[in-house]
């Protein structure tokens, strides 16, 4: 059966690194859902934070292969149910006067913040894990939304272990 | 203290990882490169076209264990060495591969003669390099040796920007390598080898099925004494022959889609598979849902994403071949003492009987001239001493069902890339690496003239290389399929009116030699070995000569069609 896979792999940071890893999955014929790259509290590692939907066979096999790629140091595949995720989106969606505080309500029900206001439009910045980032964006649909960026995943264990 | 430059670094670094040869083709970005060789007692054998320089590195990697080095230039030379990079790839060779680039300034201007051979080689190199400074160049080289070398071996690419080479560096500058990433498993789990021991002394009807792996980690000897003292018979892959002795009484040859028949139905029937270094390619294991269907499975292998990767795996060992197989023998030794059940001393008869019955045959009695007869000579007349190298096709297989190998490192052939245009030129590498052996390619008509220029290689480097043609005017393989599943449509697969081999290699200045008598053949091949230089002998076999037996792609490997 095919399920959504949360991948954290710690890399070296030279150029590079990350072109051989989506190259693997791409490879493979795995379709990325989302990605985010950033160094770690150690400048010379960089973590990767991938989701991949795949049957659990073939995620294991592509584990095995990002193993083998010499800049990796470190993969985890984190366990949903005992983890914090994250993820921020920044969504521009119509407003006017007449909708304006409807959308903001409902922003502050959802304890996102506006970071721009226009005539014609709002920035809304949300940050939460994807239930609430798909909530907020049904509600806000049927204003009409003009742009929406993710940041993609970040995920971190629970608990003191690393 | 002394600088010099990064291309005099570069020579220093490959002397000092024991590099004794190149293959390599010139142009201008590494101009630098070839004026640092000019002073250095590095060989370099100048090939003809870069993909002969990166296969002859890898023929020399084979036959030798040590690590290949092949060199080209930016842009075309780089690509021109991809098919022999994905070659040594797939079948797990140690090669350092080292390409110039264009000037750190311009890369990503599409400058003259740039190409992006790190992202090009990332998914058929074990690691690659783009240099960017410098500084990084002796932890680099060593680091590619290294990684090369080790663990599941492989191609590494290194690319050097000229600027790179011709800047200065301190002549001491000393390699700093950090590979934090890369540790494989050499030691295999006591308990899993325990384990293993027990499926072993339960089994009725075990095999071994041994691959390149076992020569790879020079685990030959203590393979071939464990299946000795565990009275196992021995199949092997394509890449694993001669790591057991095809003569030995115990042997069941190569199995898969033209393996032997007492190989396939072995496999069928047994109820344990010893696997080391196979990566159960699909060549071998016909449809997998039928493959080896009674059988306990164990596994040994370095890389552990081979593991469960194409069969499923009740035992599975990490670790290097040899190290693994000496624990496994001490294991055995201590709880089983070599004792065989009942039940196996059944089974070893059976597999005599399987031997005999089904033993491979062509037409012996025939009066026109047979490929598996010429095969058959060629290794009485070398004794079964020489290194045979092949092309890809019919005569490939037909070398390895007819030629006896008894030691590793004595067939060289392209296993899992298949790559016509291979055999010669890897000869020319194993015939550098062995000057005091016979190297021969076994080749077909069509897969020699795929790296033809290479004649001039071994011509003008005194590489007395031996090729036999077996010239069936076809692309054979192909033909064969066309044959057996596409109704005799011979499309476009003769090519009986391609050129005369024997003007052509004498146009080389070798010497070439025709044969269409049976007759002729055993004088002739004599001949070709007594001769010091390139000898190519043109055999006009029959021409629509099957391979036997065949597993259809994607049939169980129990369903051969055979001959009549
Ligand atoms: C580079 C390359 N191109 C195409 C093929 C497909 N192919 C496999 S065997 C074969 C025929 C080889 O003909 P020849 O060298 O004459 O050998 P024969 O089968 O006749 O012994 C071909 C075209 C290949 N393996 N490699
Ligand atoms: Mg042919």
């Amino acid at each position: 059966m095919s399920s959504s896979h949360i991948i954290s792999v710690l890399v070296e940071n030279k150029s590079g690194v990350l072109a051989k890893i989506s190259g693997l999955f791409s490879r493979r014929g795995f379709n990325i859902e989302s990605l985010a790259v950033g160094t770690t509290d150690d400048e010379k590692i960089s973590r990767i934070t991938l989701v991949v939907k795949a049957e659990n066979h073939s995620i294991e096999q592509i584990v095995k292969q990002l193993h083998k790629l010499i800049n990796v140091l470190k993969i985890q595949e984190l366990d949903p149910s005992n983890i914090v995720e994250r993820e921020l989106v920044l969504i521009k969606v119509n407003s006017d006067n007449n909708t304006r505080a409807e959308i903001l309500e409902i922003a502050s029900i959802f304890r996102a913040s506006v970071v721009d206001v226009a005539k014609k439009s709002l920035v809304i910045e949300i940050t939460g894990n994807s239930k609430k980032v798909e909530g907020i964006e049904d509600l806000l649909k049927p204003y009409g939304i003009i742009e929406l960026v993710r940041t993609g995943k970040i995920a971190i264990s629970r608990g003191s272990k690393k | 203290m002394g600088k010099i430059t990064g291309a005099q670094m570069l020579i220093k670094c490959l002397k000092e990882s024991g590099v004794e040869v190149i293959f390599g083709f010139p142009g201008g970005v590494v101009i630098p490169i070839y004026d640092a060789l000019y002073d250095s007692d590095i060989r370099h054998i100048l090939v003809r076209h870069e993909q002969g320089a990166a296969h002859a590195a890898d023929g020399y990697a084979r036959s030798t264990g040590k690590t290949g080095v092949c060199l080209a230039t930016s842009g075309p030379g780089a690509t021109n060495l991809i098919t022999g990079i994905a070659n040594a790839y797939m079948d797990s060779i140690p090669v350092v591969a080292i390409t110039g680039q264009v000037a750190t300034h311009v890369i990503g201007t599409d400058a003259f003669q740039e190409a992006d051979i790190t992202g090009i080689t990332a998914p058929i190199t074990k690691h690659n390099y783009l240099i960017k400074d410098i500084k990084e160049l002796p932890a680099v080289i060593k680091e590619a040796f290294y990684i090369a070398s080790t663990g599941r071996p492989g191609p590494v690419l290194i690319d050097i920007p000229v600027d790179i080479s011709k800047g200065y560096i301190d002549e001491n500058l000393k390699a700093d390598i950090d590979v934090e990433g890369y540790k494989p498993t050499y030691k295999g789990n006591p308990r899993q080898i325990i384990q293993a021991v027990k499926k072993i002394q339960e089994s009725k009807k075990p095999v071994i099925f041994a691959g390149g792996g076992v020569t790879s980690s020079e685990a030959a000897e203590v393979l071939t004494e464990f299946a000795e003292i565990a009275h196992i018979p021995v199949i092997t892959s394509l890449t694993g022959k001669g790591v057991f002795p095809d003569t030995s009484d115990l042997s069941l040859g190569m199995a898969g889609m033209h393996g032997t028949k007492y190989a396939n139905l072995a496999f069928t029937q047994t109820d344990l598979i010893i696997a080391v270094g196979v990566r159960f390619d699909d060549r071998v294991t016909g449809k997998l849902s039928e493959f080896a269907k009674n059988a306990v499975v164990i596994h040994i292998d370095i890389d552990p994403a081979e593991i469960g990767k194409n069969v499923r795996v009740d035992v599975p060992i990490v670790g290097d071949a040899k190290n693994v197989l000496s624990d496994l023998k001490t294991k055995y030794l201590e709880i089983v003492k070599g004792k065989i059940s009942p039940e196996q001393a059944a089974w070893l008869e059976n597999i005599a009987s399987l031997k005999s019955k089904c033993a491979l045959r062509y037409d012996r009695d025939s009066d026109a001239l047979k490929p598996a007869y010429i095969i058959e000579k060629i290794y009485e007349l070398t004794k079964g001493e020489a290194i045979i190298c092949t092309e890809v096709g019919q005569h490939q297989m037909w070398t390895a069902q007819y030629y006896k190998f008894t030691r590793p490192r004595t067939l060289i052939s392209s296993g899992g890339l298949g790559t016509m245009g291979f055999g010669f030129p890897a000869a020319i590498g194993a015939k550098v690496g062995n000057p005091d052996k016979t190297v021969i390619d076994i080749a077909g008509d069509g897969s020699i003239q795929m790296n033809v220029q290479e004649f001039a290689t071994a011509v003008s480097n005194k590489i007395p290389v031996k090729i036999m043609v077996i010239n069936n005017g076809y692309l054979g393989m192909v033909r064969q399929w066309q044959e057996f599943f596409w109704n005799k449509r011979y499309s476009h697969t003769n090519i009986a009116d391609s050129v005369d081999f024997v003007k052509l290699v004498e146009a080389y200045g070798g010497t070439g030699f025709r044969v269409k008598e049976k007759d002729e053949v055993e004088s002739t091949i004599k001949k070709a070995l007594e001769i010091d230089n390139l000898v190519l002998v043109d055999f006009w076999v029959e021409r629509e000569e099957n391979v036997y037996p065949m597993v259809p792609s994607g049939s169980a490997i129990d369903q051969m069609i055979e001959c009549d």
